[in-house]
């Protein structure tokens, strides 16, 4: 920050240079390159995932080529793997947290930079950062205890009953399945939306909404015209929240049932990819399994940096980079 | 205001919505308070039911015994309670040096393209999957070790920590007042000397902050240490040996088929929130100006 404001432009009438001041730069040298080097180490750390990663599934990736991506069947006994059924409940279980978590977290982040009554809004902000600081695996023991006998004896009989006729809601009332693993990540995934569109909403110039109120806008209509142009940032924050919510594991390990059926109802038990990883890895016994688990990992890291890196970008976009939002989730 | 002279106030005359906009104007502002009221009700579920479910639990012994064998009615979490405050406090010595380094050098030094390369690198590192970071670890540490240990299993933490403890230092280091460095400097300090002795210890409350809140998160985490720490049902301070932990110790109560496993699982997740909660609601209470997470 202060590097424009070295010693030497300080001074009006710089000495000569003497042995203590060349001793002096010197230091500075090594102090900058020393900490220069505990910031590339950065670099390294990622490398280090993804190499070890990349090397674990090495022997899979030889041996199952693309049919890993598309084949349904997973039977490490005959050492057949495809890795379809934990894609579609990562994405069906994340999508379903995203459909109850974006209008959630958008309508309270509205609440909370343009309604809410400060002292109200401080104690709902929070709230919403007591629950981003919640374990994973307490949401998972509540989801598993209170959440599922829950969905089984009320909800989902309730849904079967009236929406049956969809696919959607057929089945039998599990409690444990893509509805329960849907609905926790949804709340575990509001506090980032929340508090990121949040930052953008008060990131957004007010000149907008006092243009609106002055044309006679109501509230809600001003509140519109600021969504507008907020638009792609808190589309960024809902992906980010979406990239969470695909490497949840945890709590979704707790709840979704651990089957590796592939079914339309949102009430049967499945799979994720963190899930499988999470129940199978340490008893993966043959090379070709553990390499098959890892190379799991492997498309998981691909698909969450992407879209880490997506969201991040958008953020930083919408907020002309005048806040440091990005680094906030 | 004054009713002196309506007929000159009349062009000013601002007209009443539409019932039609008004209604909608309503709803939104409704639909929007309603979504903050909702947002409350989870977090009090889930500390609801923690208390009901955990408070019965919670005794002395539960802090001080052994895991006993099934059937057999006692016993507590007192070598995972011990366990988690070592892999997190061995992870926070890995993860605290290197990330207060880098913040220091973005905050002070990153204002080129490599420490936007640096800063954006961070971020997508806090966006991978914990699972993730364990698989890493479990190929970096256990598989050459020849074992599961709590040696993985802080390297695994101090992974997931790296990136917080970065950004939020840099961001804290950030807020130290330019008048400071320039006081420094004009007192003719070479620059190393002006952040070592005054800008970082200006910030160094930032900095602790940041790291516990940091340190915090690890010591909830789960998944990246079910194949790196593993676990362990007796006492055990040896790093290079699987060493127990709170959240591992969790899980596998509460997947177990016992009542009483599953009671002392419920026990376990409120200690745990309140030993993560404590420190980083005390922590956020203290310090508004932090980033979040």
């Amino acid at each position: 920050m202060a590097t424009a404001l070295s010693a030497d432009a300080a001074t009006p009438h710089a000495r000569p240079a003497t042995a203590r001041r060349r001793l002096s730069r010197l230091a500075d040298q090594v102090h900058r390159r020393a900490l220069g080097a505990t910031a590339l180490l950065v670099f390294l750390a990622v490398g280090l995932i993804v190499f070890e990663v990349v090397r674990g599934s090495a022997p899979a990736l030889g041996t199952l080529g693309w049919r890993f991506l598309i084949g349904a069947e997973w039977d490490p006994v005959a050492d057949h793997y495809g890795a379809l059924p934990y894609l579609f409940g990562t994405l069906v279980s994340s999508a379903l947290a995203m459909v109850m978590a974006v209008p959630l977290g958008v309508g309270t982040a509205v609440y909370l930079a343009e309604l809410a009554p400060p002292r109200v809004g401080a104690v709902v902000a929070f709230v919403v950062e007591l629950l981003a600081s919640i374990p994973s695996i307490v949401y998972g023991i509540w989801g598993l205890f209170v959440l599922a006998p829950f969905l089984r004896s009320l909800v989902e009989p309730w849904l079967i009953a009236h929406l049956g006729f969809l696919p959607l809601f057929q089945g039998f009332p599990f409690g444990i399945g893509m509805l329960n693993a849907g609905i926790v990540l949804a709340v575990m995934v509001v506090p980032t939306i929340v508090s990121l569109a949040r930052e953008i909403l008060l990131a957004m110039p007010g000149s907008l909404r006092e243009a609106a109120l002055a044309l006679g806008a109501t509230r809600a209509e001003g509140l519109g015209v600021l969504l507008d142009a907020a638009r792609p940032g808190i589309l960024g924050a809902a992906i980010l929240a979406l990239g969470r919510a695909l490497g949840e594991t945890m709590a979704v390990t707790m709840v979704i049932g651990n089957t590796n059926r592939i079914s339309a109802s949102l009430l049967a038990p499945g799979s994720t990819m963190a899930s499988v990883i999470a129940n199978e890895f340490t008893e993966a016994t043959g090379q070709l399994y553990l390499s098959a688990l890892t190379e799991i990992a492997l498309v998981l890291f691909a698909l969450t940096v992407v879209i880490n890196a997506l969201a991040r970008l958008l953020v930083l976009w919408t907020t002309g980079g005048r806040r440091d939002v990005a680094g906030s989730a | 205001m004054s009713r002196v002279a309506p007929e000159t106030l009349r062009p000013l005359r601002v007209r009443a919505p539409a019932p039609a906009r008004k209604l909608w104007n309503g709803l939104v502002i409704a639909l929007c308070t309603l979504c903050a009221a909702l947002i409350l009700l989870p977090l009090a579920l889930i500390v609801g039911h923690l208390l009901a479910r955990g408070l019965a639990g919670l005794t002395l012994g539960f802090f001080v015994h052994l895991p006993t064998p099934v059937g057999e009615p006692g016993g507590g979490m007192a070598n995972a309670i011990v366990g988690t405050f070592i892999l997190a406090g061995l992870a926070s010595l890995m993860a605290v040096p290197v990330g207060v380094g880098a913040g220091v050098w973005l905050a002070e030094y990153g204002r080129g393209r490599l420490g936007g390369l640096v800063r954006y690198t961070a971020d997508v590192m806090s966006g991978v999957p914990s699972i993730v970071v364990g698989v890493a670890a479990y190929g970096l540490v256990v598989v050459p070790m020849g074992r599961f240990s709590a040696l993985a299993g802080s390297v695994a933490l101090a992974l997931l920590m790296l990136p917080t403890i970065i950004r939020s230092t840099e961001e804290v280091v950030r807020l130290v007042p330019r008048s400071y460095r320039e006081a420094a400097l004009a007192l003719g300090a070479p620059q190393w000397r002006v952040i070592q002795q005054v800008v970082v210890p200006a910030a160094s409350g930032g900095i602790v902050t940041a790291s516990l809140l940091a340190l915090a998160r690890a010591a909830g985490e789960t998944a990246p240490l079910l194949f790196t720490a593993l676990g362990n049902r007796f006492w055990s301070l040896r790093i290079d040996q699987p060493m127990a932990s709170l959240p591992v110790y969790i899980f596998d109560y509460a997947k177990a088929p016992y009542e009483d496993w599953n009671r002392q699982a419920w026990t376990g997740a409120l200690v745990l929130l309140i030993m993560v909660s404590l420190v980083s609601g005390l922590l956020r209470l203290t310090t508004r100006r932090l980033p979040r997470r």
